[in-house]
């Protein structure tokens, strides 16, 4: 196998000052699928920005094909046959799947006119080779998710791409769109192509990838061959510290109902049911995991449990109060906690700091105002503490949010949330798009909760986890309960998996089981 | 009652349409960048000085032509700098290259020509009016479609470039591409700089003719602030069109139409301060329809995609 990129002792600084990358080697050969995995902040997307030409080494050198290139722009990189598959897809949404995938190097007619007929001839064309089911002629606005991602990559590929960098493509896909992705990918590596795999999912990296480089606090701790590594292994790398695989939980006790949910029912402005008569309810002192496809009405479960939606019918108490049409400041002054999907959007004020993140749901309370002056002293001991107490990797307190890696920013939103001594946690993906060892935090964190009386809704995309960290599970399909696992650490993913399909359901009696008086 | 259908009132209605619609066009080429050009006002009414100024002293019309183009591009072109360049907010500095026609063109006026009020001094040239070979011959349609000026002409011409440029060219889909997702378009090298930069040249060449339709085929000669908030309705047109050049011209007709309404009003002897206020009060009706309009649109694109996924289902 011969090498095709080789990034020798690379060394960024920011202006800023911050160290992304120290002296990293990093090298990969003709044909392979290599992931690049690490920790949020480990480095893994400066080093590939600065392989696409987007960000430009403070020192160090690439060498590509044995010769040494600078890249001062992505164009520079694509022209070399870099390719680089951005999270956020780099689409015009109004434009069609082919204007899309020829955009910057279009085929021409005479006189500057594009020659629509070619440039859908060449996307049929392309697709075809690496066998992309695709419509040359859709509009990107159509497609979903998985499908504006073979777009990207058929992008690169149309602009020559050799060398391929994926930067979690499968943060977004449903399980059955990553194993068309993995299908692809293998594809691609047959034809000759090499691709880098950004992850953090290390079931994938065991899966897919050849070998393995692992990032850690922006230097690089090795390169091994994927199968001679556990994935023990790689995560020890990751964070270099032993990571606990069995989460050390033990079994729940719960006691009586906290949040007690009844024939509630969420209809739309168009008359269709989002949430079609769900009953259940969480006790205190136990971890219920909610699962399903996305959009079977696991957010707007979440939503009218919060306040940020009002029922359509039914009732929702919270230790007996009824929480209907109450503001959700009032749903929170009962004690609820929401650790929200969106943590950007829901969670955190971006360009305000740390501290004032975490102040903004405690601003008023009166052992931090003196009159209508903030006592800004001992916010401030306050907000060092929590930085400390959750670990939130961060020069300062007054650092903007912004600044923070999504970890981070995640370690800020749960600070703030589980401070309040919560009687009720909403946890909606509280780990999504993080680092394993945030990600444990706040799993153990959770578990300490629960074990304080606290009762936990635990909505989840990733099913390990959610298997993982629930003591009951209930499966929604289309706005409904359709199924109740007492104890979930019974339950296989198989099984769930065809209750979230569809497949199957339970019994009226026995989905009812997942109320309690 | 007024008697809106007769051929002459259509013809009006044409007549009073050309200048919005030029600047409607121009600002169709502009939003579709991404780039909204709120200074049309200053444009127009820069183009329509410098076009009277020139022609009359070269008494050449295409010189003035020229003259007028050449004034309009150079506030285009100040705004881009602005904008583009020195990274200012363009709806700041739109606003301010307009206020600074209004006075500027006053002031180079009064150097000029040393009147305050209107170039009547200054012998400018007009864009000729042009019959129509058997189009006039037909009744009605002849009345109302025949004998208009030139510029109108073009105004309807270049309703079809725009839509040519932007959806048949490959420079037009690049347009798009960086008004939509600029960071798209820049990864895979388009200069967004550059194409939002010949959208606003762009936009200034056009709109210099709506300019110069005011001053030199409208009326004869330049006054005062005579663009009148024209440059703003053509940016309302181009809005309720979705920056589509078809919506935007039967926008840019609807509020052509208003106008011409306010006149006929006006022979009916309603006090002309009401009249004057037809044009402005229909584009802000018909913003507030058309914000309706979109609203349901966009709840029932989100119907549709809950179906479509459901079937997925």
């Amino acid at each position: 196998m011969q090498e095709i990129v080789r990034m020798v002792d690379i060394l960024k600084v920011y202006p800023n000052g911050i160290v992304a990358n120290q002296k990293v080697n990093f090298s990969i050969v003709e044909g392979e699928i290599h992931a690049l995995v690490g920790e949020n902040g480990a480095g893994k997307s400066t080093l590939m920005k600065i392989l696409f030409g987007i960000e430009q080494p403070t020192e160090g050198s690439i060498v590509l094909n044995g010769q040494e290139v600078k890249f001062s722009n992505p164009q520079e990189a694509i022209k070399h046959g870099i390719g680089m598959v951005h999270q956020h897809f780099m689409l015009v949404p109004s434009l069609t799947v082919a204007e899309n995938i020829v955009l910057g190097d279009e085929p021409k007619k005479a006189g500057g006119l594009l020659d629509i007929q070619k440039a859908i001839a060449d996307t049929a064309e392309i697709a075809k080779r690496y066998h992309f089911d695709i419509d040359p002629k859709a509009k990107v606005e159509d497609c979903s998710v998985g499908t504006k991602q073979k777009i990207e990559i058929l992008k690169a590929l149309f602009h020559g791409a050799k060398v391929l960098i994926l930067d979690e493509p499968t943060a977004v896909l449903t399980p059955q769109e990553t194993s068309e992705l993995f299908k692809e990918l293998m594809l691609l590596k047959d034809k000759g192509h090499t691709i880098v795999f950004i992850s953090h999912k290390l079931n994938e990296v065991k899966e897919i990838t050849d070998r393995i480089t692992i990032m850690r606090a922006g230097k690089d701790v090795g390169t091994y061959d994927t199968d001679k590594v556990s994935k023990e292994d790689i995560s020890n790398l990751m964070v270099g510290r032993e990571i606990v695989w069995d989460l050390d939980k033990s079994k729940a006790e719960p006691r009586d109902v906290a949040v007690q949910v009844e024939n509630v029912t969420l209809v739309n402005e168009h008359k269709r049911k989002l949430l079609d008569d769900v009953n259940f309810s969480i006790r205190k002192g136990e971890i219920l995991g909610v699962v399903g496809v996305e959009g079977n009405g696991q957010r707007e479960l979440v939503d009218v449990l919060t306040g940020l939606q009002q029922a359509s019918l039914g009732t929702i108490t919270i230790n007996g109060e009824n929480i209907q049409r109450y503001s959700i400041r009032k749903i929170r002054d009962l004690g609820l906690s929401h650790i929200p999907e969106d943590r950007m959007t829901l969670g955190v004020a971006e360009y305000a700091s740390i501290e004032e993140n975490l102040l903004s749901i405690y601003f008023d309370k009166p052992e931090f105002l003196n009159g209508p002056f903030m006592k800004l002293k001992q916010i401030n001991a306050w907000a060092k503490e929590k930085v400390v107490d959750y670990r939130v990797k961060t020069g300062s307190e007054k650092t903007p949010v912004k600044m923070l890696s999504g970890g981070n920013i995640q370690k800020v939103v749960v600070a703030r949330e589980f401070s309040n001594n919560p009687k009720v946690i909403i946890a909606d993906q509280p780990t999504r798009g993080i680092d394993v060892g945030a990600a444990q935090f706040i799993h153990k964190k959770l578990i300490e909760l629960r074990d304080k009386g606290c009762a936990v809704l635990l909505v989840s995309a990733d099913l390990t986890e959610v298997m993982d960290l629930s003591d009951s599970l209930v499966v929604f399909y289309n706005g409904r309960i359709v199924g109740y696992f007492e104890d979930a650490s019974l339950l296989s993913e198989t099984e769930l998996g065809l209750y979230m399909l569809g497949l199957k359901a339970q019994s009226e009696a026995e989905i009812r089981r997942c109320v309690y008086a | 009652m007024i008697n809106l259908l007769t051929p002459e009132f259509l013809f009006t209605v044409i007549r009073v349409t050309t200048p919005i619609l030029l600047a409607a066009m121009a600002a169709v080429i502009c939003n579709k960048a991404g780039v909204v050009n709120i200074a049309l006002e200053g444009i127009m009414l820069t183009s329509a000085l410098t076009g009277v100024l020139i022609s009359g002293f070269t008494q050449n019309l295409w010189l003035g032509a020229l003259g007028g183009i050449v004034g309009g591009v150079f506030i285009a072109f100040l705004l881009a700098y602005f904008a583009l360049y020195l990274k200012t907010d363009i709806i700041l500095g739109g606003i301010a290259l307009n206020l600074l026609t209004v006075g500027g063109t006053v002031f180079v006026m009064f150097a000029i020509t040393g009147d305050k009020g209107a170039t009547n001094s200054v012998r400018s040239l007009q864009f000729p009016s042009i019959n129509i070979p058997f189009i006039q011959d037909i009744p009605i349609i002849g009345q109302m479609l025949s004998g208009h000026n030139l510029l109108t002409y073009l105004a309807i011409v270049m309703v079809f470039l725009v839509y040519f440029l932007l959806y048949k060219t490959t420079f037009g889909l690049r347009l798009r591409a960086v008004g939509e997702n600029p960071d798209a378009a820049s990864s895979v090298g388009i200069d967004v700089n550059r194409i939002q930069l010949y959208a606003l040249l762009l936009s200034g060449v056009i709109a210099s003719f709506g300019g110069m339709y005011m001053s030199m085929a409208y009326l004869k000669v330049f006054t005062t602030n005579m663009v009148a908030g024209r440059g703003y309705i053509a940016l309302a047109a181009a809005a309720m069109g979705q920056a589509n050049p078809v919506g935007t011209s039967i926008a840019s007709l609807l509020f052509g139409f208003m106008e011409s309404f306010g006149y006929q009003l006006q022979s009916r002897g309603i006090p002309s301060q009401f009249i004057n206020m037809v044009p402005y009060v229909s584009t802000i009706i018909g913003l507030v329809l058309y914000a309706q309009y979109r609203q349901r649109q966009i709840a029932k694109k989100k119907i549709q995609k809950i179906h479509e996924e459901e079937v997925k289902a």
